[in-house]
């Protein structure tokens, strides 16, 4: 038996909500780019829905995450506030951060989120440190960390593996496997690319999974986070995806072919899902009307955080320490 | 015949001219090769000197400095491309523990002949973490060199400088300064030698001193003070770590007024040491406090509204100004 299967169909449609809320969510996003609202990098992660969809049905508000500037599904999966979302990714009053963190530095401590981050791997240790504070404290919850392939080239992702695994910290290490860290493949910059074995050396259990299939992403995580939550330490899901959008806004895309994309986006986890759904027997017209519902919260989220008020500048000298 | 280029495109002829020049310069630094650079600094420099000589690297800032240390200190002339000079930060201890010091410990029997460019300062709503002025950090420290020129010639010139020059150098450049133009001569050797600063206006009522993308604010302003009938002279430092003295104190001489403009944050940046060597030096010469001019200090913000606030513009230069009386 895999966890996946005593999953509920409501269970299912939350999973397929997830996904649906992160699209509506970046193909809104990328609009309001090319009109010029939202500026700076803007970087987005269509083609790896599925996994902070399954993450959504696995780590509990309580439970410590860290994610990257790609992290926005994460932050929506987790039931992080939507205006507070959108508010910090326009730069509003409002927004998490009152418009001084930006879209890569979403924040929501009440709901767990430890943060996203604009260093790549500088989440791990936090995520660790979360960790640490759970083990410390005794109060149950579990930390998770959400990286790319690149980030394992970074010092700190390993010296953070090596402490995890020292001090069986509690501690999903998902690592999104994209294939491209940047403009820069995985075999150009790893001589070893199936991540897993990185991890042998520290004594962390790794496992490859397709990162496309949200039902191998919920059995893998369920089954890391009840290692973590029983003592057993950390595990490492090396999730096998593809970013079928540009690194960031950007992004001239010189360095892949139009072809190898157009492969992937056939393997979207939507479509996956979708016929996921029809196997389980889900209806059609659920399946429909929830997709709908999605995107209607979302784009209202984002309507409504529009109307927000840019920051004033006495808030500026504000939160520079506590 | 002298070429009108940008700053983006001045950087990248002298790269391949002291490439040219000497097979032991290399490039090295992350997506610079088959990408071309993210601030396409680095186009082309991949299909003409091949992977030997333009290495794109994993993302492992510390590695790249001590990697370039190594080659540096074994003969080679590494010139090392940060992203930003933000991710600088994370290379922090090849840079200070070991690039600058490596000289002096050794007795002058190594060298570590290395540089360190790319983009410092604030672009666009990139926030906190990425928009450092961290010149002022390095310039900070003995054995390093500092340089942070504002027009395309020098940019040019002074990089030849960096590049044969046998101490490590942290070369930085700005994101709002690669799309400007400017005349650069048709010299393979025209060099801008460090520790000489330049007077890019002429005037005799005050001196604003700046660099970098500051020096342009700086010039605005005295545009500006020219139509209120005051004459500002701007000095471009444009060379930290050596410190060309000689020239700021000279302008002060002649002015008797100064403001220091720097985008880095206003408390300990290096604005606040050339204030201060100022106030050291010319105490006689002036007829009122330097003043000062440098970013909030605070991290820098998101929202652009608040970001603006936070970057100094003509209009701070002129209340700066107006404050000396
Ligand atoms: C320390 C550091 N170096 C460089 C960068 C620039 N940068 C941003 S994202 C990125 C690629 C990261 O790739 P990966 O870890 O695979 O994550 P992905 O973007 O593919 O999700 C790089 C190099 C950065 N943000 N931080
Ligand atoms: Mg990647």
């Amino acid at each position: 038996m895999r966890p996946s299967d005593s999953l509920s169909r409501d269970d299912l449609l939350l999973i397929w909500r997830h996904m649906w809320r992160m699209r509506a969510a970046e193909t809104r996003l990328t609009q309001l780019s090319r009109d010029g609202v939202l500026r700076g990098s803007l970087h987005l992660a269509e083609g790896q829905e599925a996994l902070p969809a399954a993450t959504g049905l696995v780590i509990r508000q309580v439970d410590k995450l860290t994610v990257t500037y790609r992290g926005h599904g994460y932050v929506l999966s987790k039931g992080c506030d939507l205006v507070g979302v959108f508010g910090e990714i326009l730069g509003r009053v409002g927004g998490f951060g009152n418009g001084k963190g930006g879209k890569m530095h979403l924040t929501d401590l009440e709901n767990g989120l430890l943060g996203a981050n604009g260093i790549v791997g500088a989440g791990v240790p936090i995520a660790a440190g979360g960790g640490l504070a759970a083990k410390v404290t005794g109060d149950g919850s579990i930390a998770m960390t959400v990286f790319g392939d690149g980030a394992l080239n970074q010092g700190c992702v390993h010296e953070a593996c090596n402490i995890a695994a020292l001090w069986k910290l509690p501690l999903i290490l998902l690592c999104e496997n994209n294939l491209y860290a940047e403009m820069t493949s995985l075999a150009r910059s790893s001589a070893v690319t199936d991540l897993t074995q990185r991890m042998t050396a520290y004594g962390i259990p790794a496992l490859r999974i397709d990162g496309n299939d949200a039902l191998a992403v919920y059995d893998a995580l369920w089954n890391a986070a009840d290692d973590a939550r029983s003592g057993k330490g950390p595990t490492f899901i090396e999730a096998m995806t593809y970013r079928t959008c540009g690194h960031y806004q950007a992004d001239a895309e010189t360095y892949r072919t139009r072809k190898e994309v157009e492969q992937w986006r056939k393997k979207s986890p939507l479509i996956r899902f979708e016929k996921t759904l029809l196997d389980r027997k889900v209806e059609r017209s659920s399946i429909d009307d929830v997709r709908r519902q999605a995107e209607d919260e979302i784009n209202s989220a984002i309507d409504q955080a529009l109307k927000l008020p840019s920051p004033s500048v006495e808030s500026l000298r504000s939160n520079v320490f506590a | 015949m002298p070429a009108t280029l940008t700053y983006r495109e001045a950087i990248r002829q002298c790269l391949v001219e002291e490439m040219d020049r000497d097979d032991n310069v290399f490039l090295m630094g992350e997506d610079i090769g088959r990408y071309q650079g993210t601030f396409r600094v680095t186009q082309g420099l991949f299909d003409k000197y091949g992977p030997r000589r333009v290495i794109d690297t994993p993302i492992v800032e510390p590695a790249i400095v001590g990697l370039a240390n190594g080659a540096a200190m074994a003969g080679l002339r590494p010139v090392i491309e940060m992203m930003t000079m933000s991710f600088s930060i994370l290379a922090l201890d090849q840079v200070i523990n070991h690039a600058a010091k490596i000289h002096y410990m050794t007795n002058g029997q190594a060298k570590c002949p290395l540089v360190v460019r790319g983009p410092g300062g604030a672009a666009n709503q990139l926030s906190a973490q990425h928009s450092h002025s961290v010149e002022g950090w390095y310039a900070h420290v003995p054995g390093l060199k500092v340089v942070a020129p504002a027009t395309p010639e020098d940019a040019y010139g002074m990089l030849r400088t960096a590049i044969r020059d046998d101490n490590p150098v942290i070369f930085t450049e700005n994101p709002g300064l690669y799309g400007i133009k400017g005349e650069i001569p048709d010299d393979n050797e025209f060099a801008v030698p460090f520790g000489k600063a330049r007077i890019a206006r002429e005037g005799s009522d005050l001196t604003l001193v700046g660099y970098s993308r500051m020096t342009h604010v700086c010039l605005k302003a005295a545009e500006l003070l020219a139509e209120q009938g005051i004459s500002a002279e701007v000095v471009d430092v444009r060379s930290l770590l050596p410190l060309d003295t000689e020239t700021i104190f000279g302008s002060v001489a002649k002015t008797h007024r100064a403001v220091v403009v720097y985008e880095d944050w206003k408390s300990g940046g290096f604005g606040a040491e050339i204030a201060a060597r100022i106030g050291e030096n010319c105490f006689d010469d002036l007829d009122a406090p330097v003043g000062r001019v440098g970013g909030l200090n605070v991290p820098m913000p998101y929202a652009r509204v608040l970001e603006l606030e936070c970057i100094p513009n003509e209009q701070d230069v002129l209340d700066a100004v107006k404050k000396l009386g």
